[in-house]
């Protein structure tokens, strides 16, 4: 890998730049994706940066084609990404599904902006939590994780890609207008420093492969398309040797694993923020653009001898249920305040984790500007 | 010496669900001898196909095979191939996967002359979902969901792919058996973007609906309606009508896609540091 390529150092960058440039980090060799506000600029420093590293840019015709041309060459081998907002993340969802039940590694970005349909491309909001999860059809189990910073989104889309490749599963990773626009210092660290997950190949010759054998973590491993392993991949209802099936037993047996694989790892892909929350009274449940403001509420209630807390999500699925719900069982929790850009979609989760054990109150904001500091002191006081 | 097709085949996974007299076999067939003239390893054969009877196919050969989501077979292709060049790709679609839903995806893959061959196996209907209009139902026809007649004109997609500058544009049939294996070779072995269409018969869903007795029936209409498109063209307009030109149409020379984003990845990794 040609090391000089990637320069360490301190940088002021975007959001969208560090994510683009963590890819590369991570090992992504292609990008797929069409234009669309506020997520563009991410395409723009891949189609500069990419064959740099000796990888490969395509802008494609349309949202949909872009997500295709990504599973297409994550099935050749190479670590894949795209991104993208509202509109064309509703384009993509059906081959999200596909990579979703063919079990082809990639990530999709999605930097959120107002919605439904073609809302407001320049302002955030943060309205695609439940289409992270749920917008391709079918019950599948998905991977979503949500940076609040510059640094951490570099960080995070790292982990996106590592995810991904464990996993072989597509990982979704939100930001919103702000986390994608806005501009901090980034420290870009050494390449060898980083530590970076690639596909588990076959061991076994070709003639004994069996592409969906889960074995014991029941993630298969993968070959590449064209190194002598030929198999077959469908999104049809499939047996472990990837050939469809109509078999109901086999069926059941394979969603499960599919299901089952996210569920052993939850404590590897689950990850969250702790702020101010070993004696709290009132717990924030925050993220993304949000969780910057419920910061700095935290910290000017402490100062005024509040015992408020902030549980930040940073992976939004799977979410966190017993690392809240521990929270919720614990004596001095009295409440939860979740705010959001959106009309209570975190809200209804942590409602249905803390299952009745103390108040969970919401704080929306629908408008497309940022919930404050102060409305969320307010919120507090009010409640 | 008879052809030994199981040498290609996933016989474990046979029988097919084409329904008897379909033209998708006659193709099958005509495909694995061109790939065998062609002398390609089975391990650098990618077949990708998108969602109806034709996107079947590649399940049934044994090469890396890929069957995607409906219409979109090409990006799926076109990712694989940018990522491993030496794949001899193949996609097999059927009319509405190519040219109705995956219609987009078939423009722009001819403007960019992305080194891959797409077989489309045009029988004018949608059969999995039993006899729906395509966008190559003839004018007048009858389909599930036309009952009073197809009120649309059909699309002869070669001339769309002619104005999205394909650089190989051929025409066959599944009653021309001999013309249909030379034009797949010719196909796979041209650089650049091929397409070729196989006009063919569907007697279940598109026959069955429009006064056809049988299969045989269907396959007369070719033998007698098509033209050498060399003869063709020197046909007047008057003598054209109602002829099927068929062979290759189309054959040149340009960029190719793949190659090219190669060789600006090596380009830019040989460039000196810079802003």
């Amino acid at each position: 890998m040609p090391g000089p390529k990637f320069r360490a150092g301190l940088r002021l960058m975007s959001g969208n730049e560090a994510m683009a440039e963590a890819a590369l980090y991570a090992g992504c060799r292609f990008f797929a994706g069409y234009p669309i506000t506020p997520s563009t600029e991410i395409a723009e420093v891949l189609a500069l940066r990419l064959p740099q590293v000796g990888g490969f840019f395509l802008q494609m015709e349309d949202e949909i084609a872009s997500m295709a041309a990504v599973l297409g060459a994550s099935l050749a081998g190479a670590k894949s990404m795209t991104a993208t907002s509202g509109p064309g993340f509703s384009l993509k969802q059906e081959n999200i599904g596909y990579g979703c039940i063919a079990e082809i590694p990639c990530v999709v970005v999605d930097v959120q902006r107002g919605g439904p349909s073609t809302g407001m491309p320049t302002k955030p909001m943060q309205s695609d939590i439940m289409q992270a999860r749920w917008g391709t059809h079918g019950d599948h189990p998905i991977i979503a994780l949500y940076p609040d910073s510059v640094e951490e989104a570099f960080w995070e889309t790292i982990r996106a890609f590592n995810l991904a490749e464990r996993y072989r599963t597509p990982v979704i990773l939100l930001s919103d207008e702000v986390v994608g626009h806005m501009r901090e210092r980034m420290f870009l660290p050494k390449l060898a420093t980083v530590s970076v997950y690639n596909r588990r190949k076959p061991r076994r010759e070709p003639d004994r492969y069996v592409p969906y054998e889960g074995g014991t973590q029941d993630v298969p491993t993968m070959a590449a398309f064209g190194t002598g392993y030929r198999y077959h991949v469908t999104g049809l209802f499939h047996d472990r040797t990837g050939f469809p099936t109509n078999d109901p037993a086999i069926i059941e047996t394979e969603l499960r694993r599919l299901h089952r694989k996210i569920e052993r790892g939850y404590n590897e892909i689950v990850k969250w923020e702790e702020f101010f929350l070993d004696d709290a009274e009132e717990v924030i449940v925050a993220f993304g653009c949000t969780a910057r403001s419920a910061r700095a509420a935290v910290k000017r209630l402490r100062s005024r001898d509040r015992k408020v807390g902030l549980f930040r999500l940073k992976t939004i699925w799977p979410f966190p249920d017993r690392a809240i719900r521990q929270i919720a069982r614990r004596a001095q929790t009295k409440q939860f305040l979740v705010p959001e850009m959106n009309n209570g979609q975190i809200l209804g989760e942590v409602q249905r984790v803390v299952a009745g054990k103390c108040a969970v109150d919401g704080l929306q904001r629908l408008d497309t500007e940022m919930i404050t500091p102060r409305q969320i002191m307010r919120a507090l006081r009010e409640s | 010496m008879a052809f030994d097709y199981e040498k290609y085949l996933r016989v474990d996974h046979l029988p097919h669900i084409w329904c008897p007299g379909c033209g998708h076999g006659i193709i099958f067939k005509a495909l694995l001898r061109a790939i065998d003239s062609l002398k390609l390893e089975k391990d650098d054969v990618m077949l990708v196909s998108g969602i109806g009877c034709a996107s079947r196919l590649p399940g049934y050969a044994d090469f890396n095979t890929l069957h995607t989501t409906h219409g979109r077979a090409l990006p799926f292709a076109i990712g694989a191939k940018v990522i491993n060049p030496k794949l001899n790709v193949i996609i097999t679609s059927g009319d509405g996967d190519a040219v109705a839903i995956g219609g987009n995806h078939f423009i722009h893959t001819c403007r960019r002359n992305v080194d891959m061959t797409l077989i489309i196996f045009n029988n004018s209907i949608y059969g999995m979902t039993g006899g729906q209009v395509s966008p190559t139902t003839p004018f007048g026809a009858f389909a599930a969901t036309t009952p009073y007649g197809n009120l649309s004109y059909h699309l002869d997609f070669l001339k769309l792919a002619e104005g999205a500058e394909a650089t190989f544009i051929a025409r066959a049939t599944s009653y021309h058996v001999k013309l249909l294996e030379q034009v797949i070779r010719e196909a796979i072995a041209h650089k650049g973007f091929s397409v070729v269409e196989v006009m063919e018969d569907c007697p279940t869903a598109y026959g069955r609906r429009n006064k056809f007795r049988s299969a045989v029936d269907m396959m007369r209409v070719w033998k007698d309606k098509c033209v050498m498109v060399d003869q063709f063209r020197q046909l007047s307009p008057e003598e054209q009508q109602g002829k099927i030109p068929i062979g290759i149409f189309r054959q040149v020379q340009r960029w190719e896609f793949v190659d090219e984003l190669h060789r600006i990845a090596e380009l830019a990794q040989q460039a000196p540091e810079g802003e």
